[in-house]
């Protein structure tokens, strides 16, 4: 598919959640301009996009559309081809220890010597060399995360033994301890039942809800996050629409994307989405031909 | 069992004597069982049994190549180990990649080692060792070169284990926090290359698994605390080299049937208990509920 250049994506100006009385809250993360292209192949194009603590970003789009790439590049582990990234006003860099990232779901196998409280643990010192020593302070920390990812009661457990709920929900533990600023997740909801992707979306929602904390949450399928959004992102076609869901989630921006006519349709409280190119589905992760930007 | 039979495999009349004789030997072994059960865990936290006994099979070829050409079995297993340990940690760094390239290893040094031990003349009882283990011949020299090797993978790993383990169980969220994956991970292949190594030196390369793998995979059923796995493990691997070569020291059979046979029995043991304890636990846990977020 050629890659065409999108016309200018708007800066986002978008409401926090629950921001401080007084100061406006501060910018966790700017890009600007930027672009990412393999070869030929432009995967997205001039993404200018602001987030500002407290706020929940939620990444749209078909697959092979750059959604990963785009946390990847956040996280300093994939170069941009052109424009800049700042994390906290800084330029970005690998190891940010203020970035939590929780990557596509793969479960831990039993031959894994953690418990859950080791596995949450690694995300505060995990990087650190050496032997880790026991220490009051940091299992204080471990203990109270533990508490608001709701698994004091799976704090012995083998990590291999859990289920991918529990696991997940340790998962986002383990990227958010340490006072992380910013929260980048992958399809934290794929292979969840509807129970625990309530529960894992609403304790994702509720990390930044203090107004501290920015999320980053890559997914197929906006609706179990619809009332939790402050702006998405959609990525097709190797151009980039952000704004608010009722600006973007539209027939109109959805099918001037996807260059065909794409019916977007709300009902019950629910956004259906009708006419998407063969192989650009949303939802559907084992398609075999994702659309590509 | 005739008493023949039991003769050849135990027998402990002048035993005191003997172990004054096999005091090096017994160390060796301890020290080996040390390393072996430290680095085995996270053989078992990587999964990658397969790949040591790869390992094991390129340091065989290395040995027999280094007894043929006269440079020596210690320097010829290390260099066929690392060889192998850096050329998997390298090309394989995918599950799917590294079994293939492991699958062409293999086959590949084992031929290779058979081919040395053909065309070498010298003494059958080296040849053999090289398979089965020689632990009984270990001198002074030999043992100072295996007390360095093991007290270099321990150091090491002591220094990468928090980071080890860490890109041992999610690679991507450790490198996003920082974690030098691909150093700490041909690091740790250097470490495993030289454990086998040493391994092969004691218990042969057919039998290097019984103490990388199964004192950790034993450990790791009957706890999963990160204190408890490896300590349990380097104890399991000790007893059973050490066990093996007290066992061994009357009878006439090589050593590594009975270091083996004890690693198993360990392993088998800490099935029976983990299988219990896991039996009871469920009977106490409540019903799974995952309980609403705050």
């Amino acid at each position: 598919m050629p890659s065409r250049r999108p016309s200018v994506a708007e800066l986002t100006e978008v409401r926090p959640a629950a921001a401080p009385a007084g100061a406006p809250p501060t910018t966790v993360l700017a890009m600007h301009g930027a672009t990412l292209t393999f070869g030929e192949r432009t995967l997205w194009a001039d993404l200018d996009l602001r987030v500002r603590a407290g706020e929940f970003v939620a990444i749209l789009g078909p697959n092979g559309s750059g959604k990963t790439s785009l946390l990847r590049a956040v996280l300093g582990t994939q170069p941009v081809t052109a424009g800049s990234i700042e994390i906290l006003g800084q330029p970005v860099r690998r190891g940010h220890r203020l970035i939590g990232y929780v990557p596509q779901q793969h479960l831990a196998d039993r031959g894994t010597p953690l418990r859950a409280r080791d596995f949450v643990g690694l995300g505060l010192n995990g990087h650190r060399f050496g032997v880790p020593l026991p220490s009051r302070a940091r299992r204080r920390t471990v203990d109270a995360m533990l508490a608001t990812v709701d698994a004091t009661h799976l704090a012995t457990m083998r990590i291999g033994d859990l289920s991918g709920g529990e696991q997940q929900r340790l998962r986002i533990g383990q990227a958010l301890i340490g006072d992380s600023r910013l929260l980048l997740c992958d399809e934290p909801l794929i292979s969840l039942d509807l129970y625990q992707q309530r529960a894992v979306s609403t304790l994702i929602d509720a990390s930044r809800r203090d107004g501290e904390r920015a999320v980053l949450m890559i997914t197929h399928d906006v609706n179990p996050v619809l009332d939790m959004v402050d702006t998405v992102v959609y990525l097709a076609g190797g151009q980039v629409r952000t704004g608010p869901v009722e600006e973007v989630l539209t027939t109109e921006v959805l099918s001037d994307l996807y260059q065909t006519r794409v019916d977007v349709i709300r009902t019950r409280g629910r956004i259906v989405v009708v006419g998407l190119p063969d192989g650009a589905h949303e939802g559907h992760e084992s398609h075999p031909r994702g659309a590509r930007g | 069992m005739s008493p023949d039979i039991w003769g050849e495999l135990f027998r402990f009349d002048n035993y005191a004597e003997l172990l004054v004789l096999v005091r090096n030997s017994i160390i060796a072994g301890a020290v080996l069982g040390l390393t072996g059960g430290l680095i085995g865990v996270f053989v078992m936290a990587r999964d990658m049994a397969f790949a040591v006994h790869a390992i094991s099979e390129l340091s065989f070829a290395g040995a027999a190549a280094g007894l043929l050409l006269g440079v020596g079995v210690v320097e010829g297993s290390l260099a066929g180990s690392l060889s192998a340990a850096l050329l998997i940690g390298l090309l394989g760094s995918r599950a799917r990649d590294r079994n293939s390239i492991i699958a062409v290893l293999m086959p590949f040094g084992l031929g290779f080692g058979i081919l040395c031990l053909a065309l070498y003349s010298g003494r059958a009882a080296n040849k053999f060792g090289l398979l089965t283990g020689q632990i009984v011949a270990v001198d002074n020299p030999r043992l100072t070169a295996l007390l360095v090797i093991c007290s270099i993978v321990v150091v090491g790993l002591l220094l990468i284990w928090r980071p080890l383990m860490f890109t041992s169980i999610d690679a991507q969220v450790a490198e996003a926090r920082g974690v030098p994956r691909v150093a700490v991970s041909i690091a740790f292949m250097v470490l495993l290359g030289l454990a086998v190594a040493v391994s092969v030196q004691i218990v042969g390369s057919l039998l290097v698994l019984s103490i990388l793998v199964t004192p950790a995979a034993a450990a790791l059923r009957v706890s999963a605390s990160p204190l408890l796995v490896p300590l349990l493990s380097a104890l399991f691997a000790i007893a059973a080299t050490v066990g093996g070569i007290m066992l061994a020291l009357g009878g006439s059979v090589p050593i590594s049937p009975y270091v083996t046979t004890l690693s198993f029995l360990i392993y088998l043991g800490c099935r029976l208990v983990g299988g219990a304890r896991n039996r009871g636990r469920r009977r106490h846990r409540a019903p799974t509920t995952d309980l609403a977020v705050r």
